[in-house]
Order: C-alpha cells, then sequence, then structure tokens
C-alpha cells in the first residue's frame, strides 16, 4: 500500500480512544472512520463530552489512538515516533482553539512570528510572512496591539493567522467561536469562508449550529460515534422571508 | 405583511409609493428582494379607502409611473401609534411537532428520532441560508440585524431538537 494518498488530507480507519481499565473503561471516541478531502470544510458537531475534542487531538498528532490508523497529509502517523509526530504536528496542521492561546504579553505579530523563529527562520523573513498573515485576517493594522487591546474575533483572527503560519495541509478547530459574541462570530465564519475559498482545507469541532450549518459536510457525532452525516450545499432558497414572517 | 407596517414608513414624511419601497428593501436585506414589488402601492390604494392615507399628484420624474404622495392623515397617526404600542410576537408552531413525535411514537407508525433528524437537517439548511446572508451584509445594518434574530430563532429550534433526541433516544433504550 502506498504511504501517500492522493487528495486525502485528513484519514481516519476504526479510530478509538479509551480511558481507564476494566469495569470503568471509557470510550471517547468508539470506532470514528473519516475522509477529509483537499479543500472540503467539515464539521463535526455534538453535545460536549460526545467525543469531539478528543477526535480532533488525535486528528492533529495530540494525543494518541488506543487502535485504528490516522492519517494526515498522506502520512501515517498513529505509530509513528515522538519527534515525527511533533514534527509532522507543526509542519501539516494549524490548530485553532476556543480560548485561543496566545501569548499575553507578546503582540500580535509576534504571536503569528513565534512558531517560525522556532522553526529556524530568520527574524525578518518572520516578520514579513507574519504581517502577511495578518493581512489575511484583516489585522494587518493591529500588528503591534497585544492581545489584552484586541477583542474576542480579533484575538481569534490573530489565533487563526498563527495556525496558517506553517501553510498546513489542513486547521483543525476546535470550538473556535466558543467563546464569541453574535459579532465575533460572524467575523470568524466570514475568515473561515474566505480561507475556504483560497482552498484551505479545514476540520472544526462544535457544537455551535452557526458554524456547522456554513461547512460542506456536517457530521453528528454522539456518544464517540458517527450517527449522522450530511451536505448542506444548495438550501430552501425563499423561504427567509418566511422566517422572518414576511409573505410574498 | 401588516398594512401597519406600510402606514408607519409614512409616519417620517410624506412620500411616494417608491420611496417606501427603497426603504423597506433596505430595512429587510435579501429578504426584501422577495418581496413582491406591488404589494406597497396595492397597500397604499388600501390605507386610502381607509382613510388612513391621503394623496396628492405631483410632478413627478419623466421615468417614475408613480407620481402620487402620500401622507398620514389624523385617524392614520393614531394607528401607527396604537400599533407601535401593541404588544404582539409571532407564535412558534412547537406543538404540532411535539404531537407528531407523540402520535408516530405511539402507532408504531414512524421512529420519533427519525422524523427528528429529518426536521434538524431541513432546520440546518435554513440556518445555513440565514447565515451566509448575514456574513454577506455589512455589520450594523438593519438587514443584518433581522437576519440574526433568524439565526437566533433557527439555533433555539436546534437545541429543543436536541432535546427531543435525548428525550425519545432514553425511551427507545428502556423499552
Amino acid at each position: 500500500m502506498s504511504d501517500v494518498v492522493d487528495a486525502v488530507v485528513v484519514r481516519a480507519s476504526g479510530l478509538r480512544k479509551e480511558y481507564g481499565k476494566g469495569e470503568g473503561t471509557v470510550r471517547a471516541v468508539d470506532g470514528v472512520d473519516l475522509e477529509v478531502a483537499a479543500g472540503e470544510t467539515v464539521a463535526v458537531m455534538g453535545p460536549s463530552g460526545c467525543g469531539k475534542s478528543t477526535l480532533l487531538h488525535l486528528l492533529g498528532g495530540l494525543d494518541r489512538p488506543s487502535d485504528g490508523e490516522v492519517w494526515l497529509a498522506g502520512r501515517r502517523i498513529d505509530r509513528i515516533g515522538e519527534k515525527a509526530l511533533a514534527r509532522m504536528r507543526r509542519s501539516a496542521v494549524g490548530f485553532v482553539f476556543q480560548a485561543f492561546h496566545l501569548m499575553d504579553e507578546l503582540t500580535a505579530v509576534e504571536n503569528v512570528e513565534l512558531s517560525a523563529l522556532l522553526a529556524g527562520s530568520s527574524p525578518r523573513a518572520a516578520r514579513r510572512r507574519a504581517i502577511d498573515l495578518l493581512d489575511r485576517v484583516g489585522l494587518g493594522d493591529r500588528a503591534e496591539f497585544l492581545p489584552s487591546a484586541l477583542s474576542g474575533g480579533q484575538r481569534q483572527r490573530v489565533a487563526i493567522a498563527r495556525a496558517l503560519s506553517n501553510e498546513p495541509a489542513v486547521v483543525l478547530a476546535d470550538e473556535p467561536t466558543g467563546n464569541l459574541d453574535s459579532a465575533a462570530t460572524l467575523e470568524v465564519l466570514r475568515l473561515f469562508e474566505s480561507l475556504h475559498e483560497a482552498g484551505q482545507t479545514l476540520l472544526i469541532v462544535t457544537h455551535d449550529s452557526r458554524i456547522a450549518a456554513t461547512a460542506d459536510r456536517l457530521i453528528s457525532m454522539r456518544d464517540g460515534a458517527f450517527v449522522d452525516e450530511t451536505r448542506l450545499t444548495g438550501g430552501t432558497s425563499g423561504s427567509l422571508g418566511a422566517l422572518a414572517g414576511l409573505e410574498g | 405583511m401588516r398594512q401597519e407596517v406600510v402606514l408607519a414608513l409614512l409616519a417620517k414624511e410624506p412620500s411616494h409609493g417608491y420611496d417606501l419601497r427603497a426603504r423597506l428593501r433596505e430595512a429587510l436585506g435579501p429578504l426584501g428582494e422577495e418581496m413582491n414589488p406591488g404589494q406597497v402601492y396595492v397597500t397604499l390604494t388600501r390605507l386610502e379607502r381607509a382613510g388612513l392615507v391621503e394623496s396628492e399628484r405631483t410632478t413627478g420624474l419623466a421615468d417614475r409611473p408613480d407620481r402620487k404622495r402620500y401622507a398620514l392623515t389624523a385617524e392614520g397617526q393614531q394607528r401607527v401609534a396604537g400599533w407601535l404600542a401593541e404588544v404582539s410576537w409571532p407564535k412558534p408552531d412547537l406543538a404540532e411537532f411535539h404531537l407528531k413525535l407523540v402520535a408516530a411514537a405511539a402507532a408504531g407508525l414512524a421512529d420519533p428520532l427519525t422524523i427528528v433528524d429529518t426536521q434538524r437537517r431541513e432546520l440546518l439548511r435554513r440556518l445555513r441560508e440565514a447565515q451566509r446572508a448575514a456574513m454577506a451584509e455589512s455589520d450594523g445594518s438593519d438587514a443584518a440585524l433581522l437576519l440574526e434574530g433568524i439565526v437566533l430563532r433557527l439555533q433555539a429550534d436546534l437545541r429543543w431538537l436536541e432535546e427531543c433526541e435525548r428525550n425519545w433516544n432514553g425511551r427507545g433504550s428502556e423499552s
């Protein structure tokens, strides 16, 4: 079998993650099969505790499965060594978290350039790239701001710029709008949409139906397993007026 | 749409039908596109017959067919004030769906969970449409605010469906 799988950026088969032993075993992820194609936006939706965050950690190489396979950017990662796994995380994945995870004492641009600097990039090249990324998320004019001086939506956009800094094969987002109000959620959704249009592969786990509804493909997760999958493309055009109480 | 809406738009100043239509479109955004363009004129004619508005002929611009400018009568003003003070809210029709689940389960005709799933997909499709329309609006526009209302109501309905699912799922495993 070839080590390279074309056009499938993330693949999992028979994926399981168990915690504990014997009677008290908890199956956080219980037999998941998944393929995410290049350029696709996939949302995994489910209530808290359904295992969606654990799934994201397994797919991004932050955690190892109890059983099953994980392929990332054409490489199987569930059995590779720690160093190789860390390399894969750095090169193939961009993570976005609910709580942003920005360094409070660093400015927006310093947060974005940090990983490139750690990877040995020259300060000048790292800075140029970070400025480009901030432009891309619409925050070029906020480069020198500390996170504390930014709104929630802006902080998450900085975090997304940081996630893009290694040109990841896939961006994995865990409740990216969980801490945001409606207006900021809209900011982040618009940004995801523009990344989608630029061909970025996105996998988002969320319990926010409004972010899930904008994905190409929506998977429902319960008790560690996928229970439903739907494509929401198309839509019931012309129904918006009726929803607002307007008749023709 | 209720006649009072057109009436209330006239409260700002006497206007032509096309001005009212433009203001409606602005306030409704993409939802305004779905409106029948003749509706404002039909409504104005009815309101005039009812004595709530009066019109005067103006020398309109050549490219605009309607030259009537409408203004509120005293009675019309009163009606607007009454409408603004009125407490009303559209009723969500939850009971029908709820009874559908109850009846389907009791008769063994359909799995309530399948009905919930089907309903959820439909709501998600609508949510997608509303969300996409909201993303296309500029922040803070009147139309964006209306779309936000639609999004929030759909989210509330989806949350209730989650409760329905939990409830019927639980019953299935007990029996």
